[in-house]
């Protein structure tokens, strides 16, 4: 289990002036749940479009199955999107294809699988994330923000990806939907055996599906350790965060 | 106190100028990237095919209804300008003249950009801001070729097609006012204009078609791609797609009608 699948090193970002990346590290192993925590606009999401290789780091390294993938070739990071799943914040999903067609998106496209198989795989995963198979042929602004959350999610794990980001998935649901989402997330992350790596700000969330929490905070990881561990640090601001308060080290800029 | 003045002019210069020259740079790497991904396979058949419909078929019904009334003013300015001495045999050749070197491939270019650029950047535009094209990058897609290549391709393919349409249907609106408004003989309009019809006549209108075309195409996309900031950039994607190509067309109309006809 001491296999890293991703290892972070000393990874920098910046736009124009703004530093929002400013020297992080970090290791995921094989198999692990790693939730990343920390303030709205922290740059959590831009750390994932870096692993992703949508964004380009300023400096630094990202190790996946030991292979470096900043300033990679073409051939690597296409072999790299193959492993990789991703569940967005806003869902993105494609408004001009069906619900199902998004779904089998990775198989049509990537697999090559014919599209009545992939249909009927399409409608599997849907029933999976707990949509009926009627949606399946409705277009995505049809759908509620929840149910929409869902089908990204189906898309996600459809190609069966070793790797799976969640960024923010339960924000903006109720807290219902947000335990049904965490169950999957466990769910589809444990059954194909991934390693996942999942942003958010709702400690309920994080502490169900977490191995490990790591605290992002002004461009580094601050703290990071298990669930336990974080109920008794007496870091500051990790204490802080999880507790809601407005008083502490961490200023909110107004 | 002289170099003072030259540094700050030079200052005020620079700023504008830097960011002119990035841009014209960043569109240079997109065209590389664009025309490169346009060459290599995958190719998406699917896409070009819906493209093909949008940007050609659906077009039709404005580029016939421009061209045939660009014909019949033509033809009705010319049969005032010279009087009625002379004209039935300089209709003719006055309209197939200005609409299959001129009129259609301009109005075909503007019409198409107003109805295809600004939805292409509109469509590109929702596409890149709500990260659905970060998505297609997370699914092993190409952006450029799932999005851009079939657009791209078509622009270049269909509009020299209604050009050729447009150039038909606005002959026709000439041959029109001159039977049926103003009198003349129509086997006469026809004789003379298959006599004067050139082959530098069909020439202009597919080079013209297909540059205007990749223009349109081009902006579209480019535009859309580059828009960030949600609903507010994409409206500026749409009118900065349209203005663009709409200004490009009518400069490159005068560039190529200059090469084909000064030697
Ligand atoms: N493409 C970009 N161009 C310029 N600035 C960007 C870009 N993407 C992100 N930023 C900036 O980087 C910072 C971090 O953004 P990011 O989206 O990673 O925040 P976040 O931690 O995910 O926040 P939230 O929890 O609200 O989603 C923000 O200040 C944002 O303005
Ligand atoms: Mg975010």
């Amino acid at each position: 289990m001491s296999e890293n699948k991703i290892e972070i090193k000393n990874l920098h970002k910046a736009f124009g002036k703004k530093v929002v990346l400013d020297g992080i590290d970090l290791e995921i192993k094989k198999g692990e749940s790693l939730v990343v925590i920390g303030g709205s606009g922290t740059g959590k999401s831009v750390l994932i479009k870096c692993i992703q290789g949508i964004l380009v780091p300023d400096s630094g390294s990202i190790k996946v199955d030991g292979q470096e993938i900043v300033n990679a070739n073409e051939e690597i990071r296409d072999a790299m999107h193959g492993k990789m799943g991703m569940l967005f914040q806003g869902g993105a999903l494609f408004d001009s294809l069906t619900v199902w067609e998004n779904v089998a998106f990775g198989l049509i496209e990537n697999k090559r699988m014919p599209r009545k198989e992939a249909k009927m795989e399409a409608v599997r995963l849907l029933r999976q994330v707990g949509l009926t198979p009627d949606v399946a042929d409705l277009s995505p602004s049809e759908l509620s923000g929840g149910m929409q959350k869902r089908v990204s999610l189906a898309r996600a794990i459809a190609t069966r990806p070793e790797i799976i980001f969640f960024d923010e998935p339960t924000t903006g649901l109720d807290p219902i939907m947000s335990d049904v989402i965490n169950d999957l997330i466990i769910e589809s992350a444990k059954g194909l055996g991934a390693t996942a790596l999942t942003i958010t700000h709702d400690m309920a969330s994080a502490r169900k599906i977490a191995d490990k929490i790591a605290m992002l905070y002004k461009g580094k990881i601050i703290w990071q350790g298990t669930v336990k561990e974080m109920d008794n640090t007496e870091n500051p601001y990790v204490r802080q965060f999880i507790n809601g308060c407005s008083q502490g080290p961490i200023k909110v800029e107004i | 106190m002289a170099k003072n003045i030259v540094e700050n002019f030079l200052r005020k210069l620079g700023k504008p100028l830097v960011v002119f020259i990035q841009r014209l740079g960043e569109l240079s790497l997109f065209i590389a990237k664009a025309v490169y991904n346009c060459v290599t396979p995958p190719f998406y058949i699917k896409l070009l095919g819906r493209q093909f419909l949008d940007i050609g078929f659906y077009s039709l019904p404005v580029v016939a209804l421009t061209t045939i009334f660009a014909g019949m003013v033509i033809a009705l300015q010319t049969y005032s300008g010279f009087s009625s001495y002379g004209a039935e045999s300089a209709i003719a050749s006055v309209v197939l003249i200005s609409v299959t070197r001129e009129l259609a491939p301009v109005f075909c270019g503007l019409m198409v950009a107003g109805r295809i650029g600004a939805a292409m950047a509109a469509e590109i535009g929702t596409m890149k801001v709500t990260e659905q094209i970060d998505a297609l990058v997370t699914l092993s897609t190409n952006p450029f070729k799932y999005l851009f290549t079939p657009r791209l391709l078509a622009g270049i393919f269909v509009l020299p097609l209604l050009v050729m349409i447009g150039d038909i249907i606005g002959i026709f609106g000439g041959f029109l006012v001159s039977v049926y408004q103003l009198g003349f003989n129509p086997a006469n309009y026809i004789t003379n204009t298959i006599n004067e019809l050139q082959a530098i006549d069909i020439n202009i209108g597919l080079t013209k078609g297909a540059v205007f075309g990749f223009i349109i195409a081009l902006m579209g996309c480019y535009n859309g791609y580059k828009s960030r900031g949600g609903a507010q950039g994409v409206g500026e994607a749409t009118t900065n797609a349209v203005v663009a190509s709409s200004i490009l067309i009518l400069i490159f109309n005068y560039i190529i009608t200059g090469m084909f006809f000064t030697k």
